[in-house]
């Protein structure tokens, strides 16, 4: 009786898994060749197999500066973003407060406006503020959206943890910060986890506010992957190869959390 | 209504060697149709497995079940014809009380005019004729576990229905109207009846025969009068009874035993091996007497406290704890005070290694 | 558990996460207030003209046209993405270590670089070096995707399918996961088919996590940008222009700032709309999540 069942969903998933993969196997595909072999012939798997893309990557200044430039930003907005999330989810989840239903929601409508709505506002500010074209400018943009998914995620976490242990702690003498750091952190290691991911991940791919507040020194991959077109015509190569390259980090987050991504879901709170 | 024998194991290694592999040591036990069985035991004793095994949730690694003689080991639950009452209540939250009850009939395909004279009858049965329209969801949790009740009861040919620790979630002035109710059920449609729990009070109060189970082994089965007066493991004197049986350890040497400091001679036609053994005596067969009273131990006491019901006196007997229950009228000693207690009677029982000698 | 006690001291703990947003939300947003209700004629020149803005936006031919993409794009993306991620969601294994895989193998798409995205299937669904295009041309289909309006509409489909899909799996597969094993033991004994399991516990139990991905993928697919910029730049004409694309031209594009800030607002607002419904939803639910755990 089962078995049926099992096959039917099976071929399916399978399906499935094909459609989403096959996409990025030819972009794979793609950057394993010479631009002179994907213009001329068509071939399910590169015929004169080369390197030469990833290491035009790897070795030109303005390609490989893109991804250091991305991962630092992304970087800093994921430790700014737990850092000042982690208290302030905290309050909401063990005290009320005058208006905290009211700030809540406040910083939940803050992920869901369009990016583009601060496009031009925000290149105003930067620009007066000095801090155009840097990476803390593309950080601190990115803010806005990863702070509120941050609170939210911790809040659920933390509200799942007993307010008894807060009480034994401060019973037994443990100071606020100390209780905080050796105690209560460790219990909501998933919940810090899956907010990481999604910082990451949404740093990671935002592209419009990254591309409008940086042009030379922050500038991210996404960007660089723009300026392919030479006087040869489009150079695919690269940007297949450029184009894996941005996968494999978030590949490698995916799989360092991929036991708390059902948790993170099952929070309902994406 | 079915006769269930069982006669298996239960591992989940492949090849089980050490006690300590088997989620359920080989055992062989008969329910008769019609009767209450409580399994009692401690978490992790096996019971639910068993309970699993019988209603056809898991298979035996090794043995068979049968029901009323035929084989249905692999047989499915559906199959088998049982009914299961879960921990917390199982409803579709979708549908009102009415098709709660209906959906076993509804997909066995039974007739709608049988279906709804079944309903109503069991809805009466279970004091939810008012509800019928409500939507399940929405009820309060003894009310939830009454329609999981109901779903099993509602098929007429239902061989057995299964009950693993129902009462969980029950608000405790309302779980004794529950198991008020199911004995009730139990007087008019005669089922088969089992019911798991780690709450000697439920299973003693329920059950016709008790299953004592601890560490994947049955250790007694037998009526709560049974066990408690001849438990025939210590697992289970200790278990039964609040507080559980006293033991001590005693040395025989032919007609005389060595206990707690004290010579007495074993008497009462007793035969008991020589050797270390150990002694049961429950809390409220100590009898308080003088200390020089022939057969009397003494002992100092330590502790007084007055349940209410019953005063507890807890005592010092050279090193070794002992436990005696008061009937509230009587006056209790000081603490302090050194009392003479009566360890030899009729039901004292006598152990080697765990194991009741007769 | 216990009430939460009241502390006002709390604010301190807030007030990070207030000046983080703070700065990044409000100094912008009252910028765009100022725009949208003056006209900006040169830097010194600014002229008070109300809600004139607001008035010629709502008029404006193109914004109509990007609005009824927009909702026509957004009623498919819900069509096919929610149904396509129960399915998946009811096709991934429950655990072990094929759980883990699938769950890598599904969520890729979800950390792919926006651009990026649009990338793989600009190159995938040209007909001279990319695999769907060529297919598809040797299937004899003239498919164009910068040519045909329609072939460009339902390839923006498909890549959003194929980008946002998990999103909903993913969703739905925690919500199954949470069903307590006994409730399928239940089903068993009763008798029920695998199609009575999935409407009347599966799918019941799955209503909190579908609503909320009805309303994210909503949302999200309204304030669509980077992948259909990357892939048709709005084209051909303007077949695939939504309504984030539409704003940016007006604002970067045209440097029209006063109907841009006024269409900014109004655009905001109509999420604003559907961020209290989600809101509520999910506050309701995680009453009704407390009740039955107390029960």
């Amino acid at each position: 009786m089962t078995e049926k069942r099992f096959h039917k969903r099976s071929i399916f998933l399978i399906a499935y898994l094909i459609f989403a993969l096959l996409p990025i196997y030819w972009m794979v595909n793609m950057s394993f060749k010479t631009n002179q072999e994907i213009l001329s012939s068509f071939t399910l798997l590169p015929q004169e197999f080369t390197w030469a893309n990833y290491k035009l990557i790897f070795t030109d200044e303005s390609w490989y500066s893109g991804y250091i430039n991305s991962m630092i930003y992304v970087a800093m907005n994921m430790v700014i973003t737990i850092t000042v999330a982690l208290p302030a989810a905290y309050a909401f989840s063990r005290y009320r407060f005058l208006g905290d239903k009211h700030i809540f929601f406040w910083l939940l409508t803050n992920r869901m406006t369009p990016p583009a709505v601060f496009l031009l506002p925000f290149f105003q500010l930067y620009t007066t503020v000095g801090l155009m074209d840097t990476h803390i400018a593309v950080a601190l943009a990115h803010l806005l959206f990863s702070v509120p998914l941050a609170v939210w995620i911790l809040e659920g976490f933390m509200s799942g943890i007993p307010r008894e242990i807060d009480e034994t702690a401060y019973i037994d003498g443990y100071s606020f910060p100390r209780f905080f750091l050796t105690i209560f952190l460790p219990l909501i290691k998933a919940g810090v986890g899956v907010t990481a991911f999604f910082c990451f991940m949404f740093s990671w791919v935002e592209l419009l506010l990254a591309r409008t507040l940086t042009s030379v020194n922050a500038k991210p991959i996404a960007a660089t992957m723009t300026r392919t077109v030479s006087a040869s015509g489009m150079d695919w190569a690269t940007l297949a190869a450029a184009g894996v390259l941005t996968i494999v980090p978030g590949a490698i987050v995916i799989w360092f959390v991929r036991n708390y991504i059902a948790k993170g879901f099952a929070m309902g709170r994406v | 209504m079915a006769k269930i024998q069982l006669d298996l194991a239960h591992s989940y290694k492949p090849d089980p060697k050490v006690d300590g592999d088997y989620a359920l040591l080989p055992l062989k036990m008969d329910f008769e149709d019609g009767g209450a069985y409580a399994l009692l035991g401690p978490s992790g004793c096996g019971k639910t497995t068993m309970l699993n095994i019988m209603s056809g949730l898991v298979v035996p690694s090794h043995g068979t079940v049968l029901f009323d003689g035929q084989d249905m080991t692999r047989a499915t639950p559906q199959q088998r014809n049982i009914a299961q009452v879960f921990q917390f209540p199982v409803i579709y939250d979708t549908m009102t009380v009415a098709e709660n009850l209906a959906f076993p009939l509804k997909n066995r395909k039974v007739p709608a005019d049988q279906i709804k004279q079944r309903v109503g009858q069991i809805a009466e049965m279970l004091e939810m004729s008012h509800q019928l329209d409500m939507a399940a969801a929405g009820l309060s949790a003894d009310q939830k576990q009454k329609i999981s009740l109901g779903r099993g009861l509602v098929r007429p040919d239902v061989s057995a229905v299964l009950f693993d620790e129902p009462l969980t979630v029950i608000d405790p002035h309302l779980k004794w109207q529950l198991r008020r109710k199911l004995k009730q059920i139990h007087h008019e449609l005669k089922l088969t009846l089992i019911y798991v729990t780690h709450d000697q009070v439920e299973a003693l109060t329920f059950a016709d025969q008790v299953v004592v189970m601890t560490r994947g082994k049955v250790v007694q089965v037998g009526t709560p009068e049974a066990l408690f007066d001849r438990p025939a493991h210590t697992f289970v004197g200790h278990f039964i009874g609040s507080p559980g049986m006293n033991f001590l350890p005693v040395t025989v040497r032919g007609d005389v035993l060595e206990i707690a400091g004290a010579h007495l001679p074993a008497g009462g036609g007793r035969h008991l091996p020589d050797g270390v053994l150990t002694l049961g005596i429950r809390p409220e067969y100590l009898e308080l007497g003088a200390t020089d009273k022939p057969g009397a131990v003494s002992v100092r006491v330590q502790q007084v406290q007055d349940i209410g019901t019953y005063w507890l006196v807890s005592c010092d007997a050279s090193g070794m704890p002992l436990k005696l229950r008061l009937a509230p009228d009587v006056a209790p000693p000081a603490v302090g005070d050194t009392v003479g207690l009566q360890l030899l009677g009729e039901n004292t029982c006598f152990y080697q290694n765990e194991k009741i000698l007769p | 558990m216990t009430e939460k006690p009241v502390n006002q001291k709390a604010w301190f703990l807030i007030l990070p996460v207030l000046v983080c947003v703070a700065f990044s939300a409000i100094v912008p947003l009252m910028t765009v207030v100022n725009y949208s209700v003056q006209d900006i004629i040169s830097p010194e020149r600014r002229v008070f003209v109300g809600t004139e803005w607001f008035a010629a936006v709502m008029r404006d031919q193109d914004l109509h046209a990007a609005l009824w993409n927009q909702l026509k794009f957004s009623g498919a993306v819900l069509l096919v993405q929610i149904p396509l991620g129960i399915a998946l969601a009811l096709a991934m294994p429950a655990s072990g270590w094929k759980a883990s895989a699938t769950l890598v193998l599904v969520a890729l798409s979800l950390l792919i670089p926006w651009n990026v995205v649009g990338t793989i299937w600009q190159i995938f669904a040209r007909t001279d070096i990319g695999l769907m295009g060529a297919t598809l041309e040797r299937m004899g289909i003239d498919y164009s995707y910068t040519g045909n309006a329609s072939h460009a509409w339902l390839t923006v489909l498909l890549m959003d399918v194929w980008h946002w899909t998990p999103l909903v799996a993913l969703l739905a597969y925690a919500g199954l996961r949470s069903i307590p094993d006994a409730y399928y033991q239940a089903a068993r004994i009763d008798g029920a088919s695998k199609f009575a399991v999935f409407r009347y516990i599966q799918l019941p139990k799955m209503r909190g996590v579908l609503m909320i991905a009805v309303l994210l993928r909503f949302m999200d697919s309204f304030m669509i940008y980077t992948e259909p910029f990357v892939l048709t730049g709005g084209g051909p004409g303007n077949a695939t222009t939504f309504l984030s694309q539409y704003l940016t031209q007006k604002a970067v594009g045209q440097f029209d700032l006063g109907p841009a800030a006024a269409f900014s607002l109004i655009y905001f607002f109509i999420i604003l709309l559907f961020c209290f419904v989600l809101y509520n939803w999910m506050l309701r639910l995680g009453q009704a999540g407390k009740q039955e755990g107390q029960s």
